[in-house]
């Protein structure tokens, strides 16, 4: 009797490593074929989007330009005092990102990589995350990859991250009880009211929204995702949204960054 | 404030010449209230004007009506090299200004 249950234990326990392993060599499921949210919009907007000029998301793009230039902290030192002229030296970081930090070895995003060099580098006051000043920065840095394919790769190190964004993305939430996948997944196409629902990818962000009047980040999109499921919110920068910005960025793999993206 | 102009550096004399201007301003309404219930006061961009070489040739006067970061396209004829001045004022007070050469031929 002993033995039967040691044996039926053994045989149980292969089958879950067996599933957790099967679990961890999965890629994201992508929608086929992937298309930008700006498939989905309007002339108006895929015009205001294309036009360098009328693209209100350029004014944070030039602000950014901007600050990249103007010292800051004790250090008196500026973006440019290392990193030089970010045409050259920034092109391309974008399709990277979010990644592992070797430092903390925590999941980092643009917007946490400025922080952590206006903390370390500059002795800075940090900058509030959603701030203008750190938007501006992010989208100047994100502006220098555009029309580049994003190009995350997912390792050893990520792996991890990756997994718990992939649970949060298939995760029913909120009092709606949707996941992102049920809509975004399965639904990407169809009409949510007057709508057409996208595929959901991150990689036109920081955004200029029509409906807020103002340019904003990745995390405060999926807050806004998470108010309409009626789900409780996470703060922007937490440690859930890096990974499902991670998720996303597998996802999206191989799509051309857009930023300054300009959606309804 | 950032904003952003857009015209020809050189130009025909008597060619027509598109001149833009985007600013970064939220253009509150002041219809709209804050987390707390209070409203906040209205603050637009109320008045825009460009001087070419001292000349007025372009105003604009805006109210709550007009969206945030005003986008402004308008046309003028280009009749000596100088400078296109923009001056802009909102309900605070607070003032900009910009710049741009331009040559004619």
């Amino acid at each position: 009797m002993m033995n039967a249950l040691l044996r039926f234990g053994a045989a149980a326990l292969a089958v879950v490593s067996l599933a957790s392993i099967a679990a961890t060599v999965d890629a994201p499921i992508k929608p086929q074929p992937l298309k930008s949210g700006l498939d989905f919009s309007g002339n108006e907007v895929r015009d205001l989007q294309q036009d360098d000029f009328a693209n209100p998301g350029m004014l944070w793009v030039a602000r950014g330009e901007k600050l990249w230039q103007e010292p800051a902290g004790e250090e008196r030192k500026s973006c440019a005092s290392c990193h030089g002229d970010a045409p050259v030296t920034m092109k391309g970081v974008a399709t990277r990102y979010p990644l592992i930090d070797p430092g903390t070895a925590r999941l980092m995003n643009i917007e946490g990589r400025i922080q952590q060099c206006r903390e370390r580098r500059q002795h800075a006051e940090p900058l509030k995350y959603e701030s203008p000043e750190l938007l501006a920065l992010t989208s100047y840095v994100a502006h220098q990859s555009r029309g580049m394919p994003l190009n995350v790769s997912i390792d050893w190190q990520n792996r991890h991250n990756f997994d718990a964004g992939r649970a949060l993305y298939f995760k029913r939430l909120g009092q709606a009880n949707l996941s992102c996948a049920q809509c975004h997944q399965d639904n990407w196409g169809k009409k949510l009211g007057p709508e057409t629902i996208s595929q959901g990818h991150g990689v036109a962000y920081p955004i200029y929204r029509l409906d807020w009047q103002t340019m904003g980040s990745l995390h405060r999109r999926f807050r806004s995702c998470l108010s309409g499921v009626r789900a409780e919110l996470l703060p922007q920068g937490a440690p859930e949204f890096l990974d499902l910005e991670l998720y996303l960025a597998a996802r999206s793999q191989g799509m051309a960054i857009e930023t300054p993206g300009v959606r309804r | 404030m950032t904003a952003r102009i857009q015209a020809p550096s050189t130009a025909k004399r008597g060619e027509v010449i598109e001149v833009r201007i985007a600013i970064q301003h939220t253009m509150e309404t002041g219809f709209r209230v804050d987390e707390a219930g209070r409203p906040i006061p209205k603050n637009v961009v109320n008045k825009l004007v460009c001087r070419y070489n001292g000349t007025e040739v372009f105003r604009a006067e805006m109210g709550s009506g007009v969206s945030a970061n005003p986008y402004l396209d308008f046309f003028t004829v280009a009749d000596a090299s100088g400078e296109l001045v923009f001056d802009w004022i909102d309900d605070e007070g607070t003032t900009g200004s910009e710049r741009v050469t331009l040559t004619v031929s």
